[in-house]
C-alpha cells in the first residue's frame, strides 16, 4: 500500500502545521464579529482546515486510501449538495443535522479507538482511554439528541414535549450508569471490554433521545445550541484521546461557541438551561391560557394600517417566526420599501429568540436584502420605543407581551421582551387571537393603542405594501 | 505531548473561544454556528487517524463513516456558511426610484398625520 508518510505524527512538523490550522480557525472566528469581514473569515477559516487535512494525510501510517476516497467523495456530496440546496427557514434542521453528524463521527472515532487499543494488547493507557470513553458518551449522546432535535423541526415528530412517566428517573439512570460502566471498562483496562463500550453508547444513545424528546419547539434554539457545544466538547475529547492538538483546539473552540449561545438563548427566555432540559415547558400548550373572558379587540384592515405606516415618522417591525413560517420575509421587505419611499424610517427589532436557533431571523432578513444596520438588537430598541410611532409585530407572541414585565404570576414573567406597548401604536399581523408558545394570552392585543390586522403574514404585507403605494 | 501540556492548551482555548465568541453580534449568530459546525469537522482527522490502522471490515466501516461524516461537516458548514454571509454582504438594495417617491404627496402630508399618531 502507498503512503506519503512524510510526517512522523506527533512529530514537530505536523504539530507546527496544526497550529498554523487552528491559529487560522482563531482568526477566522475573530473576523466573524462584523458582516463585511465574516465572508472572508470563513475563507481563512476553511484554508486552517485545508491545511489540517492535508498535514494528516501526510502522516506517517496513513493507509487505505481508497477508503479515505471514497468517504471525502460522499461526505463532500453530501455535504455541498445539502449546503447549496437548503433554504434559509431549514436553517435550524441543517445545523442540528451537522451537530448530529459531528457528533457520530466522534462516536464513532471512540469505538475505533477501543478496538484500536485492544489490538495493540496490554492495558490502554488511562489518559487515552478515559477521553476516549468521554468522547464515546458525549458524542453518542449529541448524534441521537441532534437526530431528535433535527426530527423535530422538520416536523417528522410532534414538536409538543413528549415524555415518559417517571422520564426523570429513567434518565437518572441511564446516566448513572453509563458513567459507572465507564468506570468499570477504566478499572479492566487490560485489555478494555468492547462489549461494555458498546453498552456505553447504546445507553448514551437511549439517553440522547429521552433528553430531547420532552423538550417542546420553543426551547430549540437553546437545545441546538447546547448540542453544538457538546460535539464540540466530544471533539477536544477525542484530540485528548489522539493526542491531537488541532483536535483539542478546534473542538474547544466549538464547545465555547456553544455554551455561549447556550447561555445567551436561557437568558432571552429568563429560565435556566436546567428547567429547558428537564421542565418540558417549551411547546406545551399550558392550561394557564386566559381568564377565558372576553376582552375587545380593536381589528383593522389593510388600508387603515398602511394609511397609518404611511404618515409615520419611525415604523418598527417586529418579525416573530410566525414570519418565517409564512415566507413574508420579501413581502415585509417590500411593504419596508415602499415605506422608505415614502421617508419612512423603517428598523427591525429582532428578539434573540425569534426564530428557530440563535440569530435565525437576521438570516431570513438578510436573504431577503434588509440591510444588516436596519436589525436592531432587543436592548438597542428598547429605549427607542416611546419615539416608535408605529410598531409592527408580524408573526410574533410572546416575545411582546407585556404580562413578561407587568405579571409576576405570569409563567414567562421576568423573560425579556421587545416592548412594542412603549410605541404609540401598534399593529399585530397574526391570524387569530390564539396563544403563542407559552399557551398564555398576550396583554398586547387588548390594549388601546393596538390594532389587530387578522390575516396571513404574507398576504397582509404584501396588501399593505400595495395600498401605500396606491396613496 | 503529556497530558499535563494538553490540558495546558486546553484551558487557555477555552478563554480565547469565549473571549472571540462573545464579541460575535447577534445578528451573525446563525453563521457562526455553521461556521462552528465546519470548524468541527476537525473530527475528520480522527477518522483518517483510524482508517490508518483499521485491520478488520468493521473498522474499515467505522471508520469511512467517521470520514464522510466529518467531510459533511466540514465541505457543508463552509459552503453553507459561505452563502448566508454573501446574503449579508451584499449592498442595500436601491430605494424605489426618488422619482416616483416625489411625485407623491404622502411625502407633504406625512407631518400633519403624524400628530395624530403619536396623540393616541
Amino acid at each position: 500500500m502507498i503512503s506519503l508518510a512524510v510526517l512522523p505524527p506527533g512529530g514537530d512538523a505536523a504539530t507546527a502545521l496544526y497550529i498554523v490550522s487552528f491559529s487560522l480557525f482563531i482568526l477566522g472566528l475573530k473576523q466573524g464579529t462584523h458582516p463585511t469581514t465574516a465572508k472572508r473569515g470563513n475563507m481563512i477559516a476553511a484554508v486552517g482546515m485545508a491545511v489540517a487535512v492535508v498535514t494528516t494525510l501526510l502522516l506517517d501510517g496513513m493507509g487505505n486510501w481508497g477508503l479515505i476516497a471514497i468517504g471525502l467523495a460522499i461526505g463532500s456530496a453530501v455535504g455541498a449538495y445539502a449546503s447549496i440546496r437548503v433554504k434559509m427557514t431549514e436553517m435550524p434542521q441543517m445545523v442540528a443535522l451537522y451537530n448530529g453528524v459531528g457528533g457520530g463521527a466522534v462516536a464513532l472515532i471512540a469505538w475505533s479507538e477501543i478496538r484500536h487499543g485492544i489490538h495493540l494488547g496490554g492495558a490502554m493507557p488511562l489518559q487515552e482511554l478515559i477521553p476516549t470513553l468521554l468522547a464515546g458518551i458525549i458524542g453518542s449522546v449529541s448524534f441521537w439528541g441532534s437526530n431528535i432535535a433535527f426530527a423535530k423541526l422538520q416536523d417528522l415528530i410532534p414538536t409538543r414535549p413528549l415524555g415518559v412517566p417517571g422520564q426523570q428517573f429513567i434518565n437518572a439512570i441511564l446516566g448513572i450508569g453509563v458513567i459507572v460502566l465507564a468506570v468499570i471498562i477504566a478499572i479492566n483496562n487490560d485489555p478494555p471490554s468492547q462489549g461494555l463500550f458498546i453498552l456505553i453508547l447504546i445507553a448514551a444513545a437511549i439517553l440522547g433521545n429521552l433528553v430531547v424528546l420532552p423538550i417542546g419547539g420553543a426551547d430549540m434554539p437553546v437545545v441546538i445550541s447546547m448540542l453544538n457545544a457538546f460535539t464540540g466538547l466530544s471533539a477536544a475529547a477525542a484530540g485528548f484521546a489522539l493526542d491531537n492538538v488541532a483536535l483539542i483546539v478546534a473542538g474547544t473552540l466549538v464547545g465555547s461557541s456553544g455554551t455561549i449561545l447556550t447561555m445567551e438563548m436561557a437568558t432571552a427566555m429568563n429560565r435556566s438551561v436546567g428547567n429547558i432540559l428537564f421542565s418540558g415547558f417549551g411547546g406545551a400548550p399550558a392550561a394557564v391560557a386566559g381568564s377565558g373572558e372576553q376582552r375587545p379587540v380593536t381589528s383593522i384592515g389593510a388600508q387603515d394600517a398602511a394609511i397609518k405606516l404611511a404618515y409615520a415618522d419611525n415604523v418598527v417591525i417586529v418579525p416573530g417566526y410566525g414570519l418565517a413560517v409564512a415566507q413574508a420575509q420579501h413581502a415585509v421587505k417590500e411593504m419596508a420599501n415602499q415605506l422608505e419611499a415614502r421617508g419612512v424610517t423603517v428598523n427591525y427589532a429582532i428578539h434573540p429568540v425569534a426564530g428557530r436557533m440563535p440569530g435565525h431571523m437576521n438570516v431570513l432578513l438578510a436573504e431577503a436584502d434588509v440591510p444588516y444596520e436596519n436589525l436592531k438588537e432587543m436592548d438597542e430598541i428598547n429605549p427607542e420605543m416611546p419615539r416608535v410611532d408605529v410598531a409592527v409585530v408580524i408573526g410574533a407572541n410572546d416575545v411582546t407581551n407585556p404580562a413578561a414585565k407587568n405579571d409576576p404570576n405570569s409563567p414567562i414573567a421576568g423573560m425579556p421582551i421587545i416592548e412594542v406597548s412603549e410605541a404609540n401604536e401598534v399593529i399585530v399581523i397574526k391570524r387569530s387571537l390564539s396563544t403563542g408558545f407559552a399557551g398564555i394570552d398576550n396583554d398586547l392585543f387588548y390594549e388601546p393603542n393596538t390594532s389587530m390586522l387578522f390575516a396571513d403574514a404574507k398576504a397582509a404585507a404584501s396588501e399593505i405594501a400595495a395600498e401605500i403605494e396606491q396613496l | 505531548m503529556s497530558l499535563f501540556t494538553e490540558f495546558t492548551i486546553f484551558v487557555l482555548a477555552i478563554f480565547v473561544g469565549f473571549e472571540v465568541i462573545s464579541k460575535v453580534p447577534t445578528t451573525l449568530h446563525t453563521p457562526l454556528m455553521s461556521q462552528t459546525n465546519a470548524i468541527h469537522g476537525i473530527v475528520m482527522l480522527g477518522g483518517l487517524i483510524v482508517l490508518g490502522y483499521a485491520g478488520d471490515g468493521l473498522e474499515y466501516v467505522i471508520g469511512t463513516i467517521a470520514v464522510a461524516f466529518g467531510a459533511i461537516n466540514i465541505v457543508g458548514g463552509f459552503l453553507v456558511t459561505d452563502r448566508m454571509l454573501g446574503m449579508f454582504a451584499k449592498k442595500p438594495k436601491p430605494q424605489v426610484s426618488p422619482a416616483s417617491s416625489a411625485s407623491r404627496p404622502g411625502a407633504v402630508d406625512k407631518d400633519e398625520d403624524k400628530g395624530e399618531g403619536s396623540g393616541k
